[in-house]
């Protein structure tokens, strides 16, 4: 009888197609094994931090040589359809890669300076952002499922990594509650996609919505909403953005820089491949609801923001507002708009790194808690570099000319007005009045910066902490940021080139 | 009627399932102490599960099954790291209910 089994057919594996994730996944493993083998020796968390640079690195290595492989010969399937390596998942890989670098590059002086040194602190980021890879390759709604978990797990314990204060640990179980809460929405919105078409992976239900018509739509609508819903909370779109504030201000400064820039990329990644690679016959009725999220984002973004009086929270709103513009590039549905979202989440993580990095290295108290805009009058009068350059981040994030952040929301709102359609216009108009809404509120940044108190000893008083040296890797991240923020806006045709050859799935 | 003419089809499932989801949903939303709304959290999970096994019944596909160990697999490491957080809470506040967690604000 066991002879006459037929034997199991395994699907074929391809190792390079996982290669960045993998690579990721053993650093972080590896981090995991040195703390355990040198337990408290010194020189553990200077390992750590020298092996996870290594370990990012190989990954954009292999990033890279995806790159050209796909772009040559086309997408890669591997994992029976699990795994999909097109061009789309190796640009927003690239993204999520550089994005975590810089997090890393921040995380070490400031793990020192706050007594916060530990190794895994490193391994959390690097087993995160080897989630994130992975969404961004997903073809599988599991897939998507898994990589949505492996992504947001170290995020909670990062964001209560600062276990002696509490705002962090509130940040944290506030975080914890909310993922917690989406992740299973998002779940019930696969069941329910599952339970309708009888298949999980996104081709596959693409295939059987364009050869067979459902008997009754309201499974699969329902599903594809509670999809929507679940993906909504992880790029904070309104009304599901009741965490990000509260999250982004309590969490240490570098990861809330690296959740901001890396975790945006990854979770529109799942947004885009869902719907335009899975429903695509019903565009009809998610168009609506993405309509409907990006309007909200953007207006309560940007109006909510001009009410805060600390500078992280007011990062996270803008944030908000961010991810209502790349909303309005999913809206657009055509390839124009995914290069639009494409480029914008690239040249997004990189006004919103530098904006917290110099908010990471100038805040004027000592834990990190005070980021009021009374810490930060006369900023730039003390420090005009630091100042300096966070004016010029919050400006570019405001999308003024020659920064990328114009080129971003040209491109935006260019896919937006091509489609011409009324309710096209409508969102437009919208997405106009929430960037000149924005503007108010990064120029009071920018005026807070540079405006003195009133009398020379409020000045000597406002901004008076012994001032900070700007360590080596820190610096970096603030050159390589404002450099590539000022290139994207006076050079782009490179980017926009790169971002059109990565639309294609 | 007799009991036994009573047919139960996975429907009878996922209108449980369906009728779980949202009292865990709802007890997330209305409950203020972090652990119970952890326990709704893990309700809503189950009962997603509960739904992935009737319509894997229904449709007389295995993958439905495969997913819930995935599932299960998922909201253990949940279960760790977020009663992780509770404790390190617990430990500075001597209680962990959402009122008190207000620190954070605007």
């Amino acid at each position: 009888m066991i002879a006459a089994a037929v034997p199991i057919e395994t699907p074929s594996v391809d190792l390079w197609a996982i290669a960045p994730i993998m690579a990721l996944v053993a650093t972080g493993v590896g981090i995991v094994l040195l703390r355990a083998l040198l337990r408290r020796h010194a020189a553990v968390t200077p390992a750590a931090f020298g092996l996870s640079i290594v370990g990012l690195l190989v990954a954009a290595g292999l990033l890279v040589r995806q790159w050209n492989l796909v772009r040559d010969d086309g997408p890669l399937t591997s994992f029976a359809g699990l795994v999909r390596v097109d061009p789309f998942a190796v640009f927003l890989g690239i993204v999520v890669v550089a994005a975590t670098l810089a997090g890393v590059l921040l995380s070490y002086s400031y793990l020192r300076r706050e007594g916060l040194e530990a190794p895994e602190y490193f391994a959390l980021i690097l087993l995160s952002a080897s989630g994130m890879l992975m969404m961004t390759t997903a073809n599988d709604l599991i897939v998507v499922f898994m990589a949505l978990e492996v992504l947001s797990i170290p995020l909670y314990v990062l964001a209560a990594f600062d276990r002696r204060r509490l705002r962090s640990q509130e940040a944290g179980l506030k975080y914890f509650v909310l993922g917690a809460f989406s992740s299973a929405v998002f779940l019930y919105g696969i069941a329910l996609t599952y339970g309708a078409t009888g298949t999980t992976s996104l081709t596959g239900i693409a295939t059987f919505l364009s050869q067979n018509t459902l008997f009754e739509q309201g499974t699969l609508l329902m599903g594809l909403a509670l999809l929507l819903v679940g993906l909504g909370f992880k790029v904070a779109a309104v009304p599901f953005h009741m965490w990000t504030p509260d999250v982004y201000q309590g969490a240490p400064t570098p990861v809330t820089a690296f959740m901001a820039a890396a975790t945006k990329a990854a979770a529109f990644a799942a947004i885009l491949r869902i719907v335009t690679t899975a429903f695509p016959q019903y565009r009809d009725d998610w168009r609506p609801i993405i309509w409907v999220l990006a309007a909200l984002s953007m207006l309560v973004g940007a109006i909510a923001a001009m009410a805060q009086n600390d500078i992280k929270r007011t990062l996270a709103y803008s944030s908000i507002a961010h991810a209502g513009y790349i909303l309005m590039g999913v809206y657009a549905t055509t390839s124009r708009g995914r290069e639009a979202a494409l480029l914008y989440l690239l040249v997004y993580a990189f006004m919103a790194i530098g904006a917290f990095a110099v908010v990471m290295i100038a805040a004027p108290s000592p834990d990190d808690a005070k980021h009021s805009y009374d810490d930060y009058r006369g900023m730039a009068l003390k420090r005009p570099i630091l100042g300096g350059l966070l004016i010029f981040f919050v400006l570019a994030q405001a999308g003024v000319p020659l920064t990328s952040g114009f080129i971003g929301k040209l491109e935006i709102f260019g896919s937006v007005a091509q489609a011409g359609e009324t309710r096209d216009y409508i969102l437009l108009v919208i997405g106009v009045v929430s960037a000149v809404i924005a503007f108010a509120f990064y120029l009071r940044i920018a005026y807070t910066l540079v405006t003195a108190p009133d009398d020379e000893a409020a000045l000597e008083s406002a901004y008076s902490t012994t001032p900070r040296r700007v360590d080596g890797w820190t610096g970096l991240v603030l050159f390589a940021a404002a450099a590539l923020t000022l290139v994207i806006g006076l050079v782009p045709g490179t980017f926009i080139h790169f971002a059109r050859d990565a639309v294609f799935f | 009627m007799t009991l036994a003419a009573l047919e139960i089809t996975p429907s009878y499932y996922l209108v449980l399932a369906a009728m779980l989801f949202t009292i865990g949903s709802v007890g997330v939303l209305t409950r203020r102490n972090v652990l119970v709304m952890f326990m709704c959290v893990e309700l809503m999970l189950n009962a997603v599960n509960l739904s992935f096994v009737a319509f894997a019944k229904a449709l007389d596909d295995i993958t439905g099954q495969v997913i819930v160990f995935f599932v299960l697999v998922v909201a253990a490491a949940e279960v760790a790291v977020g009663l992780a957080i509770i404790v390190a809470i617990f430990r500075r506040r001597r209680h962990a209910t959402a009122d008190d967690l207000q620190a954070l604000r605007g």
